[in-house]
């Protein structure tokens, strides 16, 4: 194994001209370009994570517009982040998480591919830009004040993110497998705006990662050095002190994955897609809609439940889940809606995302019928 | 029976676009020539904001693409006047609503919020608010693809909403939820479905507003499911008339069951007070008291602590004139028939009949609980929901009898 990853690196050296950067935890300020960072480095053609950077993946992950997303997560020398079953893993002052948003590139300008499947470029510690969009790389650091969320949008050539923290609007024509095009007006979100997710108690307000939590990232992960579980790969990064044995961690259903109960899979899509927001202490329990991975079944999950303050959300419909059918569910509809004064989620996506309608209308559908009208 | 108010409202609805198309409707502001590079300024002014930071927004109409949003307590922002400064957000591609606000003493005057795709300004979860002389705007009249809320403050304490103005919200003007302490006062509400609403909160004043030409004129309303049930609400020295416009609410919205020409409608809530307002020719009923019974609900849905009934309601003092003459949908217009005759009108107190019958303490309901109307000669309706609204009847008489007055809300803000 050792000697593959020495070829493969004299290899990579010998393409040319490797650059390198060191990971650096910045303490304050707002560093205006994505490399002063050092998690990466970019010079056209190919994205390298750098020495130490390591990438993971979730389960099933948050939808944004099919974005492709390279998720890196890094420490500094002597600090690692404690194990925590349900919440996200206790990560240390100094921990720097970047979610670098791609897609392979169309034909056009502005135009990019919509692919489920792993983008062509995809490298276990980067990113081969030869057929591959970059948009933005947003960084999550943990300072002594709290973590801080900061977006960077990549320029035209591709060697360098730029600190734009009143966020941006680009206008992408999104281009499917069979050709069909639809407009994709992709949202960087402003600084504010990160808190609309990353605060997931509304009182508090303290924003946090929401991905690294030992459910989403229990899997393997394809590195460099082979496949291995990623907690596993931490605690030996140095970056977990320790975690329980794989079987008893908690793990999320990856919700394409249909070997697994259709229940346990959409409670998964819902949990990384709107528990953020629809959970009990979230900016949306003012909805008393609770869509947290452990919220009990009944009302507040929505089955029979009214809207309180949907306004056009409720496209017509009268109850959040009507069950067994979903094409009377307010949930499906504001899945299915991309006007953004009704859609959900309320922020991070301008498209359809027609797998997990799929799965969100599989799941009603099976659910037994309940809601008499009273009155 | 709401299935006939719905096809109803639906008739009324398409006669309205029909009118609206007639005379052109009014018209949308035009914003070629609005100032498209201020955007990222004020984004970046709200993001570096600081306690105690007052961010002044110069005169001029300003267009946006993106919602904005404040997270830091302490900050007022302030335009130069409801006319001067202008916030369009017809471009909006992105955001939920206009400007979005998670933090505590927070000040917002003198300036518009127009045309957002979804609510206008919202403030979600804070202590100390202050709305002063704003107003949120859909430019182009009632539309059921307008954003749902213009002012709309939710699990707040200490707000203060007033001299605002807000116009043609697809679900209610001015909106308050899940509050605590809670005054709204000398502010406009016109052409929405509902004017103004207090919903899920305790302890409200609602006084010299003007609500008018929405389909609802006043809502104090209790939904399930909520972490907090509301009470005690003073209705009083409000100016509530000819609020006619069709409902245009989206179906399955609490406020879609309002049927066009509600003057004050309170639903399920307990101890609301209604007084010395001004209330005139609302067609359906000048004041409506009913339950979540009538709202079309699921009864697997409701939590079971939760108490659909409203209770403790006195109406004394107000004036009344016309209204109740052309109530909507056919149902309300046969019970108009039962009870008034073919050239009479709704009394002015319309009640949908139902009550928690565990209360009742011989036969009687305890007085504190009671519907009580002591207002001359304004009469009260039962509409026999219970019983399928088979036995309308006035019933005034059973009705006359006075509560306590309710306390007045008192703000702990610096400067109210």
């Amino acid at each position: 194994m050792r000697w593959l990853t020495m070829a493969f690196a004299l290899l990579l050296a010998a393409c040319g001209g490797q650059q390198t950067a060191t990971p650096t935890f910045i303490a304050e300020g707002n560093p205006p370009i994505l490399s002063d960072w050092g998690m990466m480095v970019s010079d056209g053609r190919s994205l390298t994570l750098s020495e130490g950077v390591l990438a993971y993946d979730l389960n099933t992950p948050l939808f944004s517009d099919y974005a492709h997303k390279q998720r890196t997560i890094w420490m500094p020398d002597g600090v690692n982040a404690i194990y925590r079953e349900g919440d996200v893993l206790d990560f240390p002052v100094g921990t720097v998480i970047t979610k670098t948003f791609y897609y392979p590139r169309g034909d056009a300008a502005d135009e990019v591919r919509l692919t489920t499947a792993t983008a062509t470029g995809w490298r276990p510690d980067g990113l081969d830009l030869s057929d591959i969009r970059l948009v933005e790389t947003r960084i999550l650091v943990h300072r002594e004040s709290g973590w801080i969320a900061l977006p960077y949008v990549w320029n035209e050539d591709q060697t360098e993110a730029v600190l734009q923290r009143a966020g941006d609007l680009q206008h992408l024509t999104l281009v499917s497998e069979d050709g069909s095009r639809q407009a994709l007006p992709y949202a960087v979100p402003n600084a504010n705006q990160c808190a609309g997710c990353h605060a997931i108690n509304n009182t508090t307000r303290q924003i946090q990662p929401i991905g690294p939590a030992a459910r989403h990232i229990n899997r393997e992960y394809a590195y460099a050095t082979g496949a291995q579980n990623q907690l596993t790969a931490m605690v030996e990064a140095g970056y977990l002190e320790d975690h329980p044995a794989l079987d008893a961690a908690p793990q999320a259903a990856v919700y394409t994955d249909l070997s697994a109960p259709l229940d346990d899979r959409a409670r998964s899509y819902l949990d990384i897609n709107c528990a953020h927001c629809h959970n009990p202490v979230g900016p949306a329990d003012t909805s008393g809609l609770h869509l947290n991975a452990d919220a009990p079944v009944g009302p507040n999950l929505g089955l029979c439940k009214l809207p309180i303050a949907a306004g056009g959300g409720t496209g017509g419909r009268r109850f959040s889940i009507q069950p067994g059918q979903p094409d009377e569910s307010i949930l499906v509809y504001r899945m299915e809606i991309n006007d953004p004064g009704s859609m959900m989620p309320e922020l991070g996506r301008s498209v359809r995302h027609e797998e997990g309608i799929a799965l969100i209308t599989d799941w009603i559908a099976q659910m037994e019928a309940r809601c008499h009208q009273a009155g | 029976m709401k299935q006939d108010i719905a096809t109803w409202v639906g008739a009324g609805l398409g006669l309205s676009s029909l009118l609206l198309a007639g005379c052109g409707g009014p018209a949308e502001r035009d914003v070629a020539s609005a100032d498209r590079s201020y955007q990222n300024q004020l984004i970046e002014q709200l993001i570096d904001a600081q306690p105690g930071d007052v961010i002044e927004i110069p005169e001029g109409v300003f267009a946006f693409d993106r919602s904005l949003s404040l997270t830091v307590d302490g900050v007022t922002i302030r335009g130069q006047g409801a006319d001067r400064t202008i916030l369009s957000f017809q471009d909006q591609a992105q955001g939920a609503e206009g400007l979005l606000v998670t933090a505590s003493d927070f000040t917002i005057e003198d300036l518009a919020i127009e045309d957002t795709i979804g609510d206008g300004l919202k403030v979600n979860e804070g202590e100390n608010i202050i709305i002063r002389g704003i107003r949120v705007e859909w430019t182009n009249g009632p539309d059921t693809n307008n954003g749902a809320y213009g002012i709309y403050p939710v699990q707040t304490t200490n707000v203060l909403v007033e001299d605002s103005i807000a116009i043609g919200a697809a679900d209610a003007g001015i909106y308050v939820g899940q509050s605590r302490n809670v005054v709204v006062r000398r502010n406009r509400a016109e052409r929405n479905v509902a004017g103004i609403e207090i919903e899920n909160t305790i302890g409200a004043d609602v006084y010299e507003n003007v609500a008018t030409e929405n389909t609802g004129g006043i809502l104090v309303f209790n939904m399930p499911n909520l972490p907090q049930p509301g009470y005690w609400t003073r209705v009083y020295n409000n100016h509530v008339f000819a609020n006619n416009t069709g409902n245009f609410g989206h179906e399955g919205t609490p406020v879609a069951s309002i049927p066009a020409g509600s003057g004050i409608v309170v639903n399920s809530n307990d101890q609301v007070e209604i007084f010395d307002n001004q209330i005139a020719d609302n067609r359906t009923a000048n004041i409506i008291i009913s339950s979540l019974h009538s709202t079309g609900y699921s009864d697997y849905a409701v939590q079971e602590d939760f108490d659909p009934y409203p209770e403790g309601i006195h109406i004394h003092g107000n004036a009344f004139s016309g209204g109740g003459n052309n109530p909507d949908g056919l149902d309300l217009q046969g019970l108009k028939l039962v009870v008034a005759g073919p050239l009479g009108r709704m009394p002015d107190v319309l009640w949908d009949g139902y009550f928690d019958a565990d209360k009742l303490v011989d036969g009687e309901m305890p007085a504190e609980l009671r519907i009580c109307l002591n207002n001359g000669e304004a009469g009260l309706v039962n509409a026999d929901g219970p019983n399928g609204y088979e036995n309308p009847s006035v019933v005034t008489e059973a009705h006359q009898c006075s509560l306590d007055p309710l306390p007045a809300v008192e703000l702990a803000l610096a400067n109210p």
